[in-house]
């Protein structure tokens, strides 16, 4: 499972203000906004809305999984904004009815209903998903270079990799290797922390501490969500370290912190040395 | 150090044009510990770019007592990023004078940022600063914020309040604060559904006499 920290993380500055600024809906009223197709923007929020208030009634992931179907809400440029958005919500409801309507929208025309089926499949983590996800990689490193004039590549690879890493997919591991030599920071990142998750060898965890040390704070920012979903206790000093936001360190900490304990859990209360360690780093960021 | 060469590193700050130039700018202000580059060092907690702004905040801290005033004065109102850092700064060099802000900071902001170093600062300020009459009152005003905080909706403040919470515990010089904490502590145990912060509930408990 993804974590709702990495959410956070990858989400940043919107994380700072998470309760703030949202309209006042009912559940209630969310639901029938996302039933109702007469104003669509009402629909876009109410999927939105019923993710991020966790509003996990039948009803309102029914009307969740009919939004990945519509047609009518298209831009211009042949997106689909509501479907992406009802595809994000359905990832953080944990409802196993949603995986086989997501795993058909990895068909859809639009990258980012791709992108964020394959966001959503990783979280639910039921593995009937993997055979499709792995079929998004066919073609290898040399159908995923970047196209120029085009804003993303042929496929979310990013979001296909971390799914996989996180569905624990070994079957994929000859398919993603080839992707540790992509031209793009942020495709080899993924692939790290999938190798890492799927052969735990550390050489994978090391190669995102060496990111934490680069130019670019967006990269920065990216090694510290990565190291923080595979929960990499060497990290932990490079994590206090790096030049970046108090905040996106402390959920990379708390990451690293759940997974210790989690792990080592004795019937005594005590807490391990290395729990110790890492909140004494959490504490100095606060 | 001449009038001439702190408006340079002044300028230096001003005049950067890159991130990484801006860093190594601050950190030579920082280094020189010039009273007239205060200004210039709270400002920078306002350019979003972490690295200067952790140079800017140590400048500050090593500064320490005659930064209190500016960083008061200087509060950015409208960017949660800078009066995060302002915070974090005067929670690091814990003049007491910044106790009011601190407060109202913990218990009011809307950035979780903002609240999470005003909670942490809460417990940790220099208590002895203060005419020794006013310590009590001070401590109370402290623990009942940090009570208050420990309930936020944000994890990350409720961790910075546990950690307050510890750090006024060794300090408390009246006793009956120190059982509050520890009874507190207990209820948060009971009701906590975070794990970290339940952790670090666990790690003072364990810390503490």
């Amino acid at each position: 499972m993804v974590s709702g920290a990495e959410q956070n993380l990858k989400s940043g500055s919107s994380a700072e203000q998470a309760s703030a600024g949202s309209e006042s809906l009912t559940v209630e009223q969310a639901i029938a906004n996302l039933q109702q197709r007469e104003d669509l923007s009402l629909c876009y929020y109410a999927a939105w809305w019923l993710g991020k208030f966790r509003v996990r009634e039948s009803v309102a992931i029914e009307a969740l999984i009919a939004a990945l179907a519509e047609e009518a809400d298209q831009t211009e440029s042949g997106g689909y904004p509501l479907r992406r958005n009802a595809a994000r919500a359905l990832g953080k409801l944990g409802d196993s009815r949603a995986v086989q309507p997501l795993i058909d929208c990895l068909d859809c025309p639009d990258f980012y209903v791709r992108e964020a089926a394959a966001q959503s499949l990783g979280k639910l983590g039921d593995s009937t998903c993997i055979p499709k996800l792995m079929s998004l990689l066919d073609g290898g490193l040399a159908a995923a270079l970047p196209i120029p004039g085009s804003p993303h590549l042929t496929q979310p690879y990013n979001a296909v990799i971390e799914a996989l890493g996180t569905l624990g997919a070994t079957e994929a591991i000859d398919l993603i290797a080839p992707f540790l030599e992509h031209p793009i920071e942020l495709v080899q990142y993924a692939t790290f922390r999938a190798m890492y998750q799927l052969t735990q060898d550390r050489v994978y965890g090391d190669r995102l501490i060496t990111a934490l040390k680069g130019q670019k704070l967006q990269l920065r920012r990216a090694a510290l969500a990565d190291l923080g979903a595979i929960a990499y206790l060497n990290a932990a000093d490079a994590i206090a370290e790096t030049l970046a936001e108090n905040s996106l360190k402390l959920i990379a900490l708390k990451g690293l912190l759940e997974h210790e304990v989690k792990n080592n859990s004795t019937e005594s209360s005590e807490v391990s040395d290395a729990a110790t360690h890492l909140m004494t780093l959490m504490d100095n960021l606060l | 150090m001449t009038n001439d060469k702190g408006q340079t590193l002044i300028q230096a700050v001003e005049q950067a044009d890159s991130a990484s130039s801006l860093v190594a700018a601050v950190r030579s202000l920082a280094n020189a510990r010039l009273e007239a580059g205060i200004s210039t060092l709270i400002a920078v907690l306002s350019y979003n770019n972490p690295g200067a702004a952790v140079a800017a905040v140590d400048g500050l801290v090593q500064l320490g007592d005659v930064a209190v005033l500016p960083l008061l004065h200087q509060l950015d109102g409208y960017n949660y990023g800078g009066r995060a850092w302002a915070i974090r700064a005067l929670a690091k060099i814990a003049d007491p004078r910044a106790l009011e802000t601190l407060l109202v900071a913990a218990e009011t902001d809307f950035a979780l940022s903002v609240r999470r170093a005003a909670a942490q600062g809460l417990g940790n300020l220099h208590w002895f600063q203060l005419p020794a009459e006013e310590i009590q009152s001070a401590q109370e005003r402290s623990l009942n914020t940090l009570r208050l905080t420990s309930q936020d909706p944000e994890w990350v403040v409720r961790y910075a309040s546990v950690a307050g919470l510890q750090a006024l515990a060794t300090a408390v010089i009246q006793p009956e604060f120190f059982s509050q904490i520890m009874t507190h502590y207990q209820t948060m145990l009971d009701r906590e559904s975070d794990l970290a912060v339940c952790t670090r509930v666990r790690l003072a408990l364990g810390q503490l006499p």
